[in-house]
């Protein structure tokens, strides 16, 4: 595709600076909602256009902003800034090099739920980012674009930055709140959920970067325009984070529905060494493992697809290539010491098993396991499932239960002879 | 007002300015951040006068600074050499990096070198998986990604901050 709706910077020039942004027709669609359309109107454009939710769960981003309540103020919105995933950086490009965009977006969903006051939650080793957004904001300020009487009418908004410091958790939405609180990032117990009770007990949005700056093409083109990008479920565009074993690692803008097959050989350039592709990992860290067949690679890259044709989730499209050198007792060591490391320690299925799951797969890479603690390690993760408090749990199971499953070979290859 | 407070109170007031005065907790990591950035780690004083400026316990500040991993409490070298072994970046060698990185500063990873400059860790996905093998180098007052190195780029790397933390030893 040449025509990008979120990797702009890549065609146009000095797009990270307001003067560039502006230039190509920035902030436009922020003055036309507040100048000439009704909150709920903007909101009801995002819900036609069909955006769903960048950060992994898919859900849709208009229907999310509608559960906030009008009887309760103040509402917050929250941009999710903490990608922390492994094999996601896609963000990250927004943030460093199209940050306006990202902001008009925050700016317009803060407009739509009438917010009048929203934060950025960035990771802690992006601090040289959030200096950078903070002078963002600072400009946004003095070319008037934030603060009090936007456009001569009776809309303020105010916009923060909140440098977290090193915790996957805090991308989880409540543990996020709960940081920004000055709290330790442990997810909270819900209900209440956070539309109707959120950051400072208040209604709040929570979105991820990629999802917010995809609202400003939104309410300029229009949820028409949008619908011609995609499927009709799924539609619009999406940043693939590809990594791994790949010849072209980076991130490619793809409509949602572009097959695997497409991004590896075709984009990706394939894999090193002409070697074979063994394993997809669609969602990071947290995926369940696709053996890469023909099937596989044929499959579009949508929320129902992958979902429906391989029982794995799209979560937030970082697809980890994995060749067929790569023993996958060994990758799932790699990502069983992630969640060990990552888990907050809550709840107890979760910061056991994780620490069980770690434990009995460094045996395995030392050759000191047997092929009952294979089976042993199975039982942990099934046992974990549905008993946490929040995904992350769930997330540490499944590439260990879909390696077992699919690739039993490669743990049977490393126990002790 | 403490000490920390005299020090850095334009920072601090523009902190508190952030968040409604009923939750002035939320600037602990913010204040955190600071300490940090000032000495490389959190020392028990730090821990004391925050608190005492957002009105919360020594414990409560003490424990938001255990959960996460960028505050240190304690000194290590001068510069946390960070380096990513993650799955993606594992998929492109970055525990070979790692081991290279050990023996040219004869450390394991953990330790700090016997001038007290470089403490060499293993950390979580940076969000810089395309640019394998990835480093972040956590200093005084910044934290700065390295990407896309090699040996040789890693040795410069190392150079350019032994000069740089030198001189500025000497001249304090
Ligand atoms: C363990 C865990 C980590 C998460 N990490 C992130 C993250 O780094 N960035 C993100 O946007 N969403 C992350 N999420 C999803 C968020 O909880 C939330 O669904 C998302 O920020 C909502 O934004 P969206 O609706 O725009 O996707 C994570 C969820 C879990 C359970
Ligand atoms: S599932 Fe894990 S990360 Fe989530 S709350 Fe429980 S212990 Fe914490
Ligand atoms: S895995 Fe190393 S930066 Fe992502």
């Amino acid at each position: 595709m040449s025509q990008y709706i979120l990797l702009r910077h890549r065609d146009t020039p000095n797009l990270h600076t307001l003067d560039g942004y502006q230039a190509s027709g920035g902030f436009a669609a922020f003055q036309k909602a507040v100048t000439t359309m009704k909150p709920e109107e903007v909101l009801q454009e995002v819900k036609d256009s069909g955006l769903r939710e960048r950060g992994g769960a898919g859900f849709p981003t208009g229907i999310k902003w509608s559960f906030l309540p009008d009887k309760i103020w103040p509402h917050y919105v929250v941009a999710n800034a903490d990608e922390s995933e492994p094999g996601t950086f896609k963000d990250r490009e927004l943030l460093e090099e199209n940050p306006f965009q990202f902001l008009e977006g925050l700016m317009l969903a803060c407009y739509a739920v009438q917010a009048n006051l929203g934060y950025v939650y960035l990771r802690g080793e992006f601090w040289q980012i959030s200096e950078q957004i903070d002078g963002c904001i600072a400009a946004l300020e003095s070319a008037g674009l934030l603060g009090e009487n936007l456009f001569g009418g009776n809309y303020k908004l105010s916009l923060h930055t909140h440098l977290g410091a090193g915790a996957y958790i805090c991308g989880e939405e409540t543990a996020l709140l709960e940081s920004i609180e000055g709290h330790l990032g442990q997810p909270r117990l819900r209900p209440p959920f956070p539309a109707t009770s959120g950051l400072f007990n208040k209604p709040t949005v929570i979105n991820n970067v990629e999802t917010l700056a995809n609202v400003p093409p939104i309410v300029e083109h229009g949820a028409a325009w949008y619908h011609t990008f995609g499927t009709e479920k799924s539609p619009g565009t999406k940043i693939f984070s590809l990594s791994g074993n790949i010849n072209k690692p980076g991130n490619y803008e793809l409509p949602l529905g572009t097959p695997f097959r497409e991004l590896i050989y075709g984009h990706g350039g394939g894999i090193p060494g002409g070697r074979g592709v063994k394993a997809i990992m669609a969602a990071g860290a947290s995926s369940t493992l696709i053996l890469a067949d023909d099937k596989a690679l044929d499959t579009p890259m949508d929320y129902e697809s992958t979902l429906q044709e391989l029982g794995a989730p799209l979560g937030s499209a970082s697809v980890i290539v994995v060749d067929d050198a790569v023993n996958i007792g060994w990758l799932v060591k790699k990502t069983a010491n992630f969640f060990k490391h990552e888990s907050c320690g809550k709840c107890t299925p979760c910061r056991e098993g994780t620490y069980w799951m770690d434990h009995i797969t460094q045996r395995l890479i030392e050759g000191e396991a047997s092929l009952q603690d294979v089976d042993l390690l199975y039982n942990v993760a099934t046992q974990m499932q549905g008993r946490n408090l929040c995904a992350l749990g769930e997330f540490s199971t499944m590439a260990v239960t879909s390696g077992i499953e699919k690739f039993r070979d490669d743990f049977e290859a490393l126990v002790k002879k | 007002m403490n000490e920390f407070q005299e020090k850095n109170s334009d920072e601090i007031r523009q902190i508190l300015a952030k968040y409604p005065p009923e939750y002035k907790r939320s600037a602990v990591m913010p204040l955190l951040h600071i300490a940090q950035r000032r000495k490389g780690y959190v020392s028990p004083d730090d821990i004391r006068n925050i608190a005492e400026i957002l009105d919360i316990s020594s414990t409560d500040v003490a424990s938001v600074s255990g959960f996460y991993t960028l505050f240190h409490e304690e000194e290590g070298g001068r510069y946390r050499i960070q380096i990513c072994t993650d799955l993606p970046c594992a998929l492109r060698g970055a525990e070979t990096f790692l081991q290279s990185v050990c023996a040219e500063l004869g450390v394991a990873p953990g330790e700090t070198t016997s001038d007290g400059f470089f403490t060499v860790e293993e950390v979580k996905c940076l969000a810089a998986c395309h640019r394998a093998p990835v480093l972040q180098v956590q200093g005084e007052d910044e934290i700065i990604y390295h990407e896309n190195q090699t040996l040789e780029t890693f040795r410069t790397l190392i150079e350019d901050l032994r000069r740089h933390g030198q001189a500025q030893k000497e001249g304090a």
